[in-house]
């Protein structure tokens, strides 16, 4: 049997045929306006060329682009209604005060800051009441509105009011989407609100989507089941993201690292992406990408859900190389994709990374002749300090003073040549170019969960036993298979002016689909 | 008179970032509730305490509590004014002014709320110069200002009103009801007269947060060093301030915990060239910076700021990473904050260290 793994970028959609472990063969096309169509240019291909039987294809897992692109870019976004559970608390902070102006519009200003949410140790805070949800409801009903963010302080410890906030609302308004902030983010109530009014604005966008990409498959007369695969690089069934594209936003870069560490075998190594303008650095451990612990911005709104911990430098095959007084800089500024006519090997004028390269004789391609005149001083420096800056990126992104396996990917992995400081040993994997794809087929589900206890009243074991459970229980909802199912992250945090004992555990838990 | 607006709002809110010297809670929920302020057309007046009248009547307002807390429960916004209504309900005269206790992190802009909210000056001064932990660590005590009365408030405006025998205890009696408040309440204590203010407060505070953010800023423009800026401004910062760069590396190691409610911790950094080590410890802020184990290079009260080495942004104790590469600056307090009796309050004793103060100049 196979499976089918789908990037769709925004520039390319990439397509890779796997069996079990072994990758068969990769296809890049470009994106479509419709995704779909790209989608099945690029599975056609690969499916014809390998003459498979679509009844062989036991599934397929889709990455995409396209949620993160339409926020960025403020296209195809819906108004939302904002019902808050917290009063009389966070009135002070009102619902998308820190977005552009731009996005406000679009979001409209439908705010409720009604009675409800929880403190920190789980005791109620405002009065929640069914009369004050139902008269919310109604209002909804009038002006019209179908997407609907439910945000309760403290929901990641207790879900119960978002639920019942949802239900009601629901039941004046049959067709409304409702998203609830606890199925989003983590402690941190700005940042979490934010992310769950994004998921609303996206979510005609998604249901269009994740159409397309069902029409696609139906026409390729595909007729197993099919995922997404979301931030952490786990899947979710595709009726899922439709009620939660937000969950996709940083799948690019998690495939693309989780591609590259099962490319090149390896569980716990630091990822290297060189492009054309900027390298990324990211850590994978246990085969998920490592997660940032400080709040994201996307689109210019400050989230906090869970993102892979990347560092971007102005490193590429285009950075452009100067030398000034002796002394040689690389980048940030780069020719970008129009390295193939202003790069010296290409004829242009300017001198970039590729051109130092193929002087140097650790690549061929372009016009060698054209490099002929850089002095072998220029060479060897340039080399250096581009090597000074992958491996201070490195160093940037690691844990601990271990030296770790790094993998580069991407087209620039043709910069580095030998060994590098903080490395115990440098891979570069075939089939790195489609490794977003690879990413996506890499069938996995998750579940994870962010909550205070105390330790004081329940006591330390039992409250990490509590805190795996949840999130095994969250793994096993989104797919897993029960027997498969692993802890793979346990961080306990301390918190700071409260009784002693107050710990926020952070577990996750990740099991195979198949 | 220093005007609040949405363009030097940011400024303000990394100045403050820095001058919370590590610690202070996250300046961003503080910085949206002024931006809320401000966009319903509130105006926030600052003024000097060279520019206040000899009837200047002032409360120190703040919010006391778990950050991760606030992070997650906003206050409602008017409980804050509405506690500094109590204070001059019990003491039956009405105040005036308001006067941040704190000149770093959410302790700075909060004030500044209460100050859109009724219409009243915000006195460019406080009783930290930089941000401390406890409520009795303020150079008001130097002058004897009495803490009472000092009222609590939550979101429900439940109140609790002490009458502490000295500040220590009203900061210990007020913690312990602000964790069944829901581990953050707002506070007003501290009423202050124009010649308490002027003779026991540290000035010009805000105005300094205003100018290190803008300089943070006009540096990266101008594609110069934010951390070299920082520290030539500081001679000129009024009083003149020493500002020194203490280290510059990268993060080796990282060690946390939790001791009654306090965040400790230690940062070990390494130089690039590998030879040098720092240790700087903190304690919510950071307190003192030791080098290869042997010499203190700064400490408390004086200010130890870690400084991302590229875009000259503060950082703070949560975010401290492995790896990341960090400048660590210090910079001297005014003579205020140097005082036998105010170092008894704040300085390295107060915190627990094995040594006495030596001001950041003296130590070559």
């Amino acid at each position: 049997m196979f499976r089918i793994g789908v990037d769709v970028g925004g520039t390319n959609t990439d397509a890779v045929l796997m069996q079990g472990k072994e990758v068969v063969d990769g296809y890049k096309s470009a994106t479509t306006e419709e995704p779909g169509l790209g989608i099945i240019k690029a599975v056609s291909t690969i499916l014809n060329r390998n003459n498979i039987d679509t009844k062989n294809i036991e599934s397929v897992m889709i990455g995409t682009t396209q949620f993160t692109n339409a926020f960025v870019e403020n296209k195809r976004l819906e108004q939302v209604a904002v019902v808050r559970l917290g009063y009389p608390a966070t009135v002070s902070v009102p619902p998308c005060i820190d977005f552009s102006d731009n996005l406000r519009k679009i979001i409209g200003e439908n705010f409720w800051i009604v009675n409800g949410g929880y403190e920190f140790d789980g005791r109620l805070l405002g009065d929640w009441t069914t009369e004050e949800i139902t008269k919310v409801a109604k209002e909804i009903k009038n002006k019209n509105l179908k997407y609907i963010s439910i945000s309760c302080v403290f929901s990641p410890i207790n879900e119960q009011q978002e639920i019942d906030t949802a239900k009601i609302i629901k039941e004046h308004n049959p067709d409304a989407i409702i998203t609830m902030s606890h199925r989003i983010g983590r402690v941190g109530f700005v940042e979490r609100e934010n992310a769950t009014i994004m998921n609303s604005s996206l979510g005609k966008l998604a249901d269009k989507v994740i159409s397309s990409f069902k029409d696609a498959l139906k026409e390729l007369k595909i007729k197993s089941p099919f995922y997404i695969s979301q931030n952490d690089g786990t899947l979710m069934s595709a009726d899922i993201v439709k009620n939660y594209p937000v969950l996709t936003f940083a799948s690019g870069p998690t495939n693309s690292m989780r591609g590259a560490g099962f490319l090149s075998k390896k569980n716990n190594a630091i990822v290297v992406d060189i492009g054309g303008t900027t390298t990324d650095f990211g850590v994978i451990k246990e085969g998920f990408p490592r997660e940032s612990a400080i709040p994201v911005d996307i689109g210019g709104v400050r989230t906090n859900f869970r993102m892979p911990d990347l560092i971007s430098i102005g490193l590429g095959g285009g950075s452009i190389i100067r030398e000034n007084n002796n002394q040689v800089s690389v980048g940030p500024d780069s020719v970008g994709y129009k390295l193939d006519k202003e790069a010296l090997i290409f004829g242009g004028k300017t001198l970039t990374t590729s051109d130092i390269t193929v002087a140097s004789g650790d690549a061929n391609f372009g016009d060698k002749n054209k490099v002929e005149h850089i002095s072998n001083d220029l060479i060897t420096k340039s080399q250096n300090k581009i090597k000074n800056m992958i491996e201070e990126g490195i160093d940037r992104v690691k844990l601990n003073k271990d030296d770790v396996p790094v993998i580069l990917v991407g087209g620039g992995s043709i910069l580095v040549n030998g060994k590098l400081k903080g490395a115990s040993e440098v891979l570069i994997p075939d089939h790195s170019d489609v490794a977003n794809a690879i990413g996506a087929s890499l069938a996995q589900a998750g579940g994870e969960i962010d909550k205070i206890y105390s330790y004081s009243e329940m006591g330390r074991e039992k409250s990490i036993e509590n805190a795996k459970n949840d999130a095994i229980s969250r793994a096993l909802q989104a797919g897993a298979i029960k027997d498969t199912i692993k802890i793979i992250e346990l961080e306990e945090i301390p918190l700071s002016y409260l009784p002693s004992g107050s710990v926020r555990i952070h577990a996750k838990a990740v099991g195979d689909i198949f | 008179m220093i005007e609040l607006n949405l363009t030097n709002l940011e400024d303000l809110a990394r100045g403050t970032a820095f001058l919370a010297t590590g610690g202070g809670g996250d300046p961003y929920i503080g910085k949206l509730m002024l931006k809320h302020q401000l966009e319903q057309g509130k105006k926030v007046k600052i003024i000097s305490p060279d520019e206040i009248d000899d009837d200047t009547f002032a409360c120190n307002v703040l919010t006391m509590g778990a950050p991760t807390v606030f992070g997650e429960k906003a206050p409602n916004g008017l409980t804050s004014y509405e506690a500094m209504k109590k204070v001059e309900e019990i003491i039956g005269k009405k105040f005036n002014a308001i006067m941040p206790i704190e000149a770093g992190g959410v302790n700075a802009t909060l004030p500044l709320v209460v100050g859109a909210l009724s219409g009243l000056p915000v006195i460019d001064a406080d009783g930290m110069g930089r941000a401390f932990p406890e409520l009795q660590m303020v150079t008001y005590n130097v002058g004897d200002v009495s803490i009472n009365p000092l009222v609590v408030i939550n979101d429900f405006y439940e109140t609790g009103i002490f009458n502490s025998r000295n500040s220590s205890s009203g900061e210990w009696l007020s913690r312990a009801v602000c964790v069944r408040m829901g581990g953050i309440c707002q506070v007003a204590c501290y009423p202050m007269n124009a010649k308490q203010i002027r003779e026991t407060s540290v000035h010009n505070t805000i105005k300094l947060s205003f100018e290190i953010g803008s300089l943070i800023q006009k540096a990266r423009d101008d594609k110069n060093d934010p951390v070299e800026e920082i520290i030539k401004y500081m001679g000129k910062s009024n009083p003149p301030r020493v500002g020194k760069l203490l280290f510059t590396g990268k993060i080796d190691d990282l060690l946390r915990e939790t001791v009654n409610g306090w965040t400790r911790g230690k940062m070990y950094l390494k130089s690039l060239n590998d030879k040098d080590t720092l240790l700087v410890e903190f304690q919510n802020e950071f307190s003192y910076a030791k080098l290869n184990d042997n010499k203190v290079l700064a400490m408390v009260p004086d200010l130890i700021c870690a400084l991302d080495s590229e875009t000259g942004e503060p950082i703070t104790t949560d975010s401290l990473r492995y790896g990341q590469r960090i400048k660590i600056v210090a910079v001297s307090v005014p003579p205020i904050m140097r005082s036998e009796k105010a170092l008894k309050l704040f300085g390295p004793r107060a915190f627990g260290l094995p040594f006495d103060y030596t001001p950041l100049e003296d130590i070559k």
